[in-house]
């Protein structure tokens, strides 16, 4: 394993990451260095790598230049790495992704169990102890499709704390859901937030970005083209590609 | 006064929820599916005039003409002469009363016939145990074995003071039933491998393999399959090492039946949203752990019905090894119609067989239906 001379506090270092879908470039030089306990929003149009990058860091997609440092494990093609660096990522879908087939409480302590080797009583008073922090203890027996959206996301949530993640990923977690439920999946992140977790967060909800994220990464064409402090960034936008999506979002909005 | 408009609104709302009576019911329904035109009804009319006539006639050749014994006769030619009297008339039952044992147990001696009638109750114990999921554990694997185990001693004997009975003595329904159960129980297995063989990624020559296999064997009948394991095989094989012909059939069908089990199941893979998998990846189980506790389970649920299909296809497909000579339970019944006592009655041996049949695979496909319907309702309500 390579030797990491960044920071110790540095929860995942992005060292020029660079990478391709057949020869379209999707990411180009991606830096991203984000401190234990910080949280980042990171924004930007439609195709401009926000997911492709996310999903470098617990390698869902597999980056082809460049380094990647999760906790100090730098992600390689040894499996044993990503199995670290996986058990201490925890990461939330747009579309939830929860497990049809298995009930609310199975979902949440099923890694736990498989992967953890947690006891299964131990694992579902964990579960529980989440669900209730999400706020719907009272549907663990249901299964994922009787719950609404917005319930069934938070459930994600807490199927990815089970595993005590040190770092959460969350890619546009409230874009499939609809306006009312919005709020009651972002108050659970805000309070996740105050616990101090480290989080990465996709979304376009300026709102929550100046609530809660220490820094803005504002990405466009595979580039990091801005970042700084949600405040910086909104009321001070350096670069014109900035200010136009930053108009569009108000607009939209 | 509050109350009583709530009632008026309630009986109102309550009315609107209940159509009329004239649109629910078997008469609305008739009217409305087989009445709704002149032109589909005058079809209905003429169609029901020939299932009338045609059950009419039946019913007339199979029940109230029929004979059902026949008095032993002196001479074993003259035994069937009650029939000779009403044939085209009357259908003869008399000769299944005759001949059912060696349809159901061939060749099997004919004082022991109680083992392998004992081997058919297993095995259908066996199918209504698996059928209950209050069964699907780990221990179901355990009954399976053992009651294969049972069935094997029963049939071959030799020991606890039964006889021996040569495998190519036995015959009948329990070949029928061993061929179809050892198939499917061994070929359902290979089918789910190979399929999750089919899609992998990170081992190109087992994939390679996999593919290999499956267009090679759906390329080939069944029936050269069977041929080549009864014929060529052997050619094959160093001198005393021949498993013997049912045991080789029995290969070819699971093959077989591996084969196009593995195309189904693998549509049910591809299915999948590629969430589910990502989920649970990000969760950071195994390769076998997301297979076993995510994949499959969701994806085997999704094919039951093109799964049951195979399954009841692969059973019927079991009586081609007639043609290499086995003797299942199809071919019991043609050497049963080819007895010179019953020549000429080989419809009422026929329409036994086709019934014993109709139970097996209309058992498998009612069960599916009962399955489908359970699983979906665990997952939408
Ligand atoms: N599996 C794939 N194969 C080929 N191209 C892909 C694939 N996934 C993403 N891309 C492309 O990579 C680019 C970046 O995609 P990405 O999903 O990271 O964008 P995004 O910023 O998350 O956009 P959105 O806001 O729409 O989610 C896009 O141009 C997209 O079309
Ligand atoms: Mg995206």
């Amino acid at each position: 394993m390579s030797q990491t001379n960044e920071a110790p506090e540095a929860a995942i270092v992005l060292d020029r990451v660079n990478k391709w879908y057949g020869a379209m470039h999707v990411l180009r030089d991606v830096s991203i260095t984000i401190g234990k306990g910080e949280r980042v929003v990171v924004c930007g149009p439609s195709g401009s790598g926000k997911s492709t990058t996310i999903r470098c860091i617990n390698r869902l997609e597999e980056h082809q230049q460049g380094r990647i440092v999760v906790d100090g494990t730098e992600l390689t093609n040894d499996t044993r790495a990503l199995d670290t660096i996986r058990r201490e990522v925890g990461m939330v879908f747009q579309s939830f992704n929860l497990f049809p087939h298995l009930t609310i409480l199975e979902n949440c302590t099923l890694a736990p169990i498989q992967v953890r080797k947690m006891p299964k009583a131990e694992a579902e008073e964990l579960a529980m102890s989440y669900l209730r922090r999400v706020k719907i203890p009272e549907q663990a027996k249901k299964y994922p499709l009787q719950l609404s959206g917005g319930q069934q996301q938070r459930v994600a949530i807490a199927r990815a704390l089970c595993m005590k993640p040190k770092i959460m990923l969350f890619d546009e977690p409230t874009s499939a859901l609809d306006p009312e439920m919005i709020k009651e999946v972002l108050d659970t992140m805000v309070g996740l937030a105050e616990t101090g977790m480290t989080m990465v967060c996709v979304t376009h909800e300026m709102g929550f970005a100046r609530q809660v994220a220490n820094r803005v990464v504002f990405m466009d064409r595979g580039e990091v083209v801005e970042s700084g402090t949600p405040h910086e960034m909104f009321e001070n936008p350096q670069t014109e590609r900035l200010q136009t999506f930053l108009s569009q979002i108000l607009r939209g909005h | 006064m509050s109350g009583q408009t709530a009632t008026i609104i309630g009986t109102a709302s309550a009315a609107r929820e209940q159509p009329p009576a004239s649109l629910v019911g078997p008469w609305a329904w008739a009217r409305r599916n087989l009445f709704g035109s002149w032109w589909s009804s005058a079809v209905t009319i003429l169609l029901g005039y020939l299932i009338v006539r045609w059950a009419w006639g039946f019913i007339d050749w199979a029940v109230i003409n029929a004979v059902w014994s026949v008095p032993v006769a002196s001479n074993p030619l003259d035994t069937a002469a009650p029939c000779r009297q009403m044939a085209g008339v009357g259908a003869c039952w008399a000769v299944i009363g005759d001949k059912w044992r060696f349809i159901l147990f061939g060749r099997y001696p004919y004082d022991q016939q109680w083992r392998p009638a004992l081997c058919i109750l297993l095995f259908i114990a066996l199918y209504g145990v698996s059928a209950n999921r209050a069964f699907w554990r780990k221990e179901l694997l355990y009954i399976w074995v053992a009651t294969l185990a049972v069935i094997a001693f029963l049939m071959w004997g030799g020991v606890l003071g039964m006889d021996y009975v040569a495998q190519d003595q036995w015959g009948g329904l329990p070949i029928t039933l061993i061929l179809a159960t050892f198939g499917l129980a061994f070929a359902f297995p290979l089918a789910v491998v190979v399929a999750l063989g089919r899609r992998s990624t990170q081992l190109p020559a087992v994939k390679f393999l996999c593919v290999g296999y499956v267009e090679l064997i759906r390329g080939v009948p069944l029936i050269s399959l069977l041929f080549m394991a009864s014929v060529m095989f052997p050619l094959f094989m160093p001198e005393g090492l021949n498993p013997d012909k049912l045991l080789r059939a029995q290969i070819a069908i699971i093959l077989f039946a591996a084969a196009y089990l593995a195309e189904v199941v693998r549509g049910g893979l591809q299915s999948l949203p590629k969430g589910q998998y990502e989920a649970a990846d990000a969760l950071g189980l195994s390769y076998w752990q997301k297979t076993l506790k995510i994949i499959l389970p969701q994806a085997l649920r999704m094919v039951i019905p093109p799964l049951v299909n195979n399954f009841i296809s692969f059973f019927k497909d079991t009586s081609l090894v007639l043609i290499i000579g086995i003797f299942d339970l199809l071919t019991a019944g043609k050497v049963a119609m080819a007895d010179p006592t019953w020549t000429g009655f080989s419809t009422e041996i026929y329409l036994v067989l086709a019934a014993i049949y109709f139970v097996f695979c209309y058992a498998m496909s009612h069960y599916s239906r009962s399955l489908e319907r359970k699983f979906s309702r665990a997952r939408n309500r």
